[in-house]
């Protein structure tokens, strides 16, 4: 190659970068044989302890689920994987139309008219609903209305900080938000009110009622949900919602130690042009076959450049193909199940921990679906002893919220049998 | 039809009585390609000359609309919501965009069809 | 070969599949949730077998083009070879069934990991810290540029621009725009590089940073970097590094050497991880000592040889991303620098330089060059030779479709008419390259001897060119149920 570009050496096509910055070398080790490369990675893969499924009681937005084998079986063909975003739709009629199925099945859970092809995680797609609610609403505050996942609230403040916008958070007495209480905060300079249903102690909000103080006061409704109790829980097109969001781990995906997940948005139809992100249309050949392209390209940064809804770029497209292949296997019963076998023995848990010494219901009045939390007396001290009997507890909330201290929540999926829920709860009582 | 002056950010605007159309002119829709959207303001927006007001959208383009005059905004084209196409297809007719009610008259800074043509190389039209 | 909607395959009488009985009585929604709050329709979702599912995705996965099938000159994506290393390295149980909330005396093993990630990427670059959170590399240009604007805040210092050249990638102004700053455009000369006199011009005590790529998307060394940055910072502001052509400087020079302060790194591109489609990719982000404090919390911090999460950082700009980050990709992108070492990732960016040049000089001639070589990584032509017979780089991109090939970037930077940017990575053989300057001389002969067939290309893929204007002006971006309509 270099004699037919008539130099001798790869130099000349180094010789603008000054001589001063040229490196002699990376002080880093020599690279590695596959068989070492792994045994060094195992190593590391072997310092940590995963808890077993069916012993892992503990939620907080990331899930252990079943995950059916035709899920990985697909993500990991190299034809997905190794293709990037579709800019040529003749060449990537496979990607596109997975990624129209996908938007289709998040509109179809969420009762909204359009979701874009996904965003980072569930924190981030709170961060642009509430940007897309300023924006649309020419306010500058959004309030969220109770217990919102603390994560996501922090990245929501990040991200106003740099959008220049506030954030307020209205913290409820009793668990969920009375929407009377909102009352104050709620004036006509919010551009939405943000709420969490099941909210991040896996309680359930009065919905409708929130979005119906949101609109009172001029303001959108977002509504950041659940997609598997989605099969259970009114959707928020039903309520009135105007924009929905979420976190997709549970669809799918391995938890990762927290990544990579899948934000989703969906809206109603009349704010698809401040959606940020790509979004994937029908359209036709020349001969009149179906075809699907990348469109509404124009509220993109490539080239909007800096009036741009979003700067993402690089999606997770791969993970909203892994929740696009479990909802197809799951379908809408499969589905339901899932959640319905998770509603059941998380009250079934509930019940029993109730009935143990130095254990309350945290707020007995309100409703969960499959996570809720609970008031122990000594709880690290409990966390402990379960971790030596490898069972990952209830997640302490207090860290985030001073007023929780001493409150585990709890959550069982369809892995957490009746076998594992004895197990924890005879921990419990030791 | 009264005399067309234009923007050098590629709107034309003409004046009959106290009423300005404004649209944006053949060199602007022939770089852009089709438009496929446009963002119109509500009737009742007040503007500054200079002013953006809208935007334009083709698939692979999008550019800001600037008013060339000062008033209020007292018709928007709705055709245009259903049939951006007009923009392509007729951009000083049916391709209009909005009417504009003048405060004052229409400012110096425009320019006439001989100056906007030598902006764009002798293909305004 | 078109592949039917999965909705459009839905059997409605198919039971659901098993899954695990509840084992336990089963509690009815309706008496423990209020009955208002309960779902009354269940969702369309398609009702298929695993079979019908397999074989819907399996020919959904046929329809791709990807680099495991060829070559994928896409520039400024760096779409190299994805060791399948990587892949088995990320799905072992112990990263992939990790709960982001365990105590962190069960998760030494992935924080030791992030901690060795950190410090090569840090080595390789020459910053003193990193931020392992970002999830792409848009996201790692907010979160460095937000930390410059903190930086700048602390001092009592209202900064309130961001110069970014006309050949920059569209996040580095869609980035600086959503952080509040005003965007001011600096224009590149004639050689393609950032004009140092129209750079001087612009900057001023209002400037909070100036964003580039180097090699810019040129595929052109910024050779005149040392005087770019010593301009940059005798105004008292910051030079940011969009990272997404490092894959042209391993081992070979360093941004933090070259004066920048905070810099930002696709892992999805330099460093393996696949594009999946479209992500999820990975962009951390690296700062200069005086940065650090600033960083997004937690931080991770080495004690006795215990690691930890230090989330007690007064002046950090916040959160990014929920949990650690993509944890998955960092997995991934480790596996990669530690097969390569040192000398394997040096001998990847002179590998990369040598591709690109010497496909650059083969294609001489079929298009035309507006700036002189050598180039880096990645160079850019023009198709607007090929106007007069009315063929433009869409058609050339078209053109290699029907040959097999995957298209370059076409129209960006936006400052080269009729551009056509190809990245050829170091993982293409000579051979490979040597096929792909074929179909691109293949294709300017047609352009003169039958442009009309050109133009009607790709014939022989699933589907033909797509009308995407009427796609932007009625979009249709979802099935519906045939009932609902």
């Amino acid at each position: 190659m270099l004699a037919e570009m008539g130099i001798e050496t790869l130099e000349p096509l180094l010789a603008d970068i000054p001589a001063r910055l040229r490196l002699r070398r990376l002080n880093l080790a020599d690279g590695l044989s596959e068989a070492e490369t792994m045994a060094r990675v195992r190593q590391l893969a072997g310092r940590n302890s995963a808890f077993e499924d069916r012993l892992t009681f503990r939620g907080g937005g990331v899930y252990r689920r079943f995950i059916p084998a035709a899920v990985p079986a697909v993500t990991s063909k190299s034809e997905f994987y190794t293709a990037y975003t579709p800019y040529q739709p003749e060449a990537s009629q496979g990607w596109l139309q997975a990624t129209f199925e996908f938007q289709t099945m998040i509109a179809e859970l969420t009762a909204m008219d359009v979701s874009n092809a996904s965003l980072y995680d569930g924190a981030t797609a709170v961060a642009e609903a509430a940007a897309m609610a300023v924006v649309q609403t020419g306010r500058d505050r959004v309030l969220v209305a109770g217990y919102l996942h603390p994560e996501y609230l922090e990245v929501l403040t990040t991200y106003a900080r740099g959008r220049k916008f506030h954030v307020l958070q209205k913290l409820p007495r009793a668990g969920v938000v009375d929407p009377d209480e909102l009352g104050e905060p709620l004036d006509q300079t919010v551009a939405a009110v943000i709420f969490q249903q099941p909210n991040f102690l896996g309680l359930v909000e009065d919905a409708q009622a929130l979005t119906e103080a949101a609109h009172q006061a001029g303001a959108l409704a977002v509504a950041c949900v659940d997609p598997v109790n989605l099969a259970l829980l009114q959707p928020p097109g039903e309520y009135g919602a105007d924009i929905a969001v979420g976190e997709g781990q549970q669809l799918g995906l391995t938890p990762s130690y927290g990544g990579p997940h899948l934000g989703f948005i969906a809206c109603r139809s009349e704010l698809v042009r401040r959606l940020p992100g790509r979004l994937v249309g029908e359209s036709q050949d020349a001969r009149g076959r179906r075809g699907f392209v990348l469109t509404l390209q124009a509220r993109e940064q490539h080239i909007r450049r800096d009036k741009a809804t979003s700067n993402i770029c690089t999606n997770h497209a791969l993970c909203a193909l892994a929740a696009t292949v479990y909802l197809s296997y799951m379908g809408p019963d499969g589905l339901r199940d899932v959640a319905q076998t998770s509603l059941t023995r998380s009250h079934h848990l509930e019940r029993r921990l109730a009935g143990l010494r130095g254990f309350r219901p945290a707020f007995p009045e309100a409703a969960f679906v499959n996570e809720f939390p609970v008031r122990v007396e000594g709880g690290e001290g409990l966390l402990a002893r379960l971790q030596e009997v490898g069972i990952l507890g209830g997640l302490p909330v207090g860290r985030w919220f001073p007023e929780l201290e001493g409150v585990l929540v709890f959550c069982c999926t369809e892995l957490n049998d009746a076998a594992a829920i004895e197990t924890l709860v005879e921990a419990c009582n030791g | 039809m009264a005399e067309r002056r234009y923007t050098e950010s590629h709107e034309w605007v003409s004046v009959e009585g106290k009423v300005a159309t404004v649209g944006v002119t053949d060199f602007a829709q022939s770089q852009l390609g089709d438009v496929v959207f446009l963002e119109l303001p509500r009737a009742g927006l007040q503007v500054q000359a200079g002013d953006a007001f809208g935007v334009i959208e083709s698939v692979k383009a999008a550019s800001d609309l600037y008013s060339p005059v000062a008033g209020k905004v007292v018709e928007v084209n709705d055709r245009l919501t259903q049939q951006p196409e007009l923009v392509n297809k007729d951009p000083y007719g049916e391709g209009w965009l909005v009417k504009v009610e003048l405060s004052n008259g229409v400012g110096d800074g425009l320019l006439d069809e001989a100056a906007y043509k030598k902006l764009t190389g002798g293909r305004a039209e | 070969m078109t592949e039917p909607l999965s909705f459009e395959k839905s059997r409605e009488s198919l039971p659901g599949p098993r899954l695990p009985a509840a084992g336990l009585p089963g509690v009815d929604p309706a008496q423990v949730i209020p009955r208002a709050r309960l779902r009354r329709n269940r969702p369309h979702l398609p009702r298929l077998s695993e079979p019908e599912v397999m074989r819907h995705f399996t020919r959904l996965a046929a329809m791709n083009y990807s680099i495991s099938k060829n070559f994928y000159p896409l520039g400024s994506c760096t779409m190299k070879y994805n060791p399948v290393t990587n892949e088995v390295a990320a799905s072992l149980p112990g990263f992939a069934y990790l709960h982001p909330y365990q105590p962190e005396e069960t998760v030494q093993g992935a924080l030791e990991l992030m901690w060795d990630l950190e410090r090569a990427l840090c080595e390789i670059v020459g910053v003193d810290r990193m931020c392992l959170q970002p999830a792409a590399g848009a996201h790692g240009e907010w979160t460095g540029l937000r930390m410059i604007q903190a930086f700048h805040e602390d001092r009592g210092e209202d900064r309130s621009e961001v110069i970014v050249p006309d050949s920059a990638h569209g996040t580095n102004p869609a980035s600086a725009a959503l952080c509040g700053f005003k965007v001011v455009e600096v224009r590149s000369d004639a050689g393609g590089r950032v004009s140092l006199p129209d750079l001087e011009s612009k900057l001023s005590p209002r400037t909070a940073a100036l964003m580039l790529t180097n090699p810019n998307t040129l595929g052109l060394f910024e050779k005149e970097i040392l005087e770019v940055a010593d301009l940059v910072h005798s105004v008292g502001a910051k030079l940011y590094y969009d990272g997404a052509n490092l894959n042209a400087l391993m081992g070979i020079c360093r941004p933090g050497d070259m004066g920048f302060d905070v810099v930002h790194l696709n892992l999805h591109k330099t460093f393996t991880t696949p594009h999946g489609g479209g992500g999820p990719g990975a962009g951390p982000v690296g700062v200069m000592k005086d940065l650090e404090q600033f960083l997004p919390r937690p931080t991770l911090e080495r004690e006795n040889g215990h690691f930890k999460l230090d989330f007690e950082r007064p002046r950090s700009i916040g959160r990014v991303r929920s949990f650690y980050g993509n944890f998955g990709m960092l997995v991934r992108a480790l596996t990669y620098i530690l097969a390569m070492g040192a000398d394997g990732l040096s001998q990847a960016s002179e590998d990369a330089v040598l591709s690109a040049n010497y496909l650059r000089t083969r294609l001489e001639g079929a298009l035309e060059f507006p700036h002189d070589g050598p180039c880096k990584h990645e160079f850019v032509a023009s198709a607007r030779n090929l106007t007069a017979q009315g063929i433009h780089a869409t058609d050339l991109a078209k053109g290699l479709l029907e040959r097999g090939f995957y298209a370059p970037t076409i129209y960006f930077p936006l400052i080269v008419p009729e551009a056509v940017m190809v990245e050829p990575t170091e993982t293409e053989s000579k051979a490979t390259l040597d096929a792909f300057t074929e179909a691109v001389l293949e294709i300017v002969q047609l352009a003169q001897t039958d442009p009309e067939r050109l133009q009607a290309e790709p014939t022989s893929l699933p589907v033909g060119r797509l009308d995407e204007v009427a796609a932007a002006r009625h979009p249709v971006l979802r099935w519906r149920p045939p009932a609902q309509d």
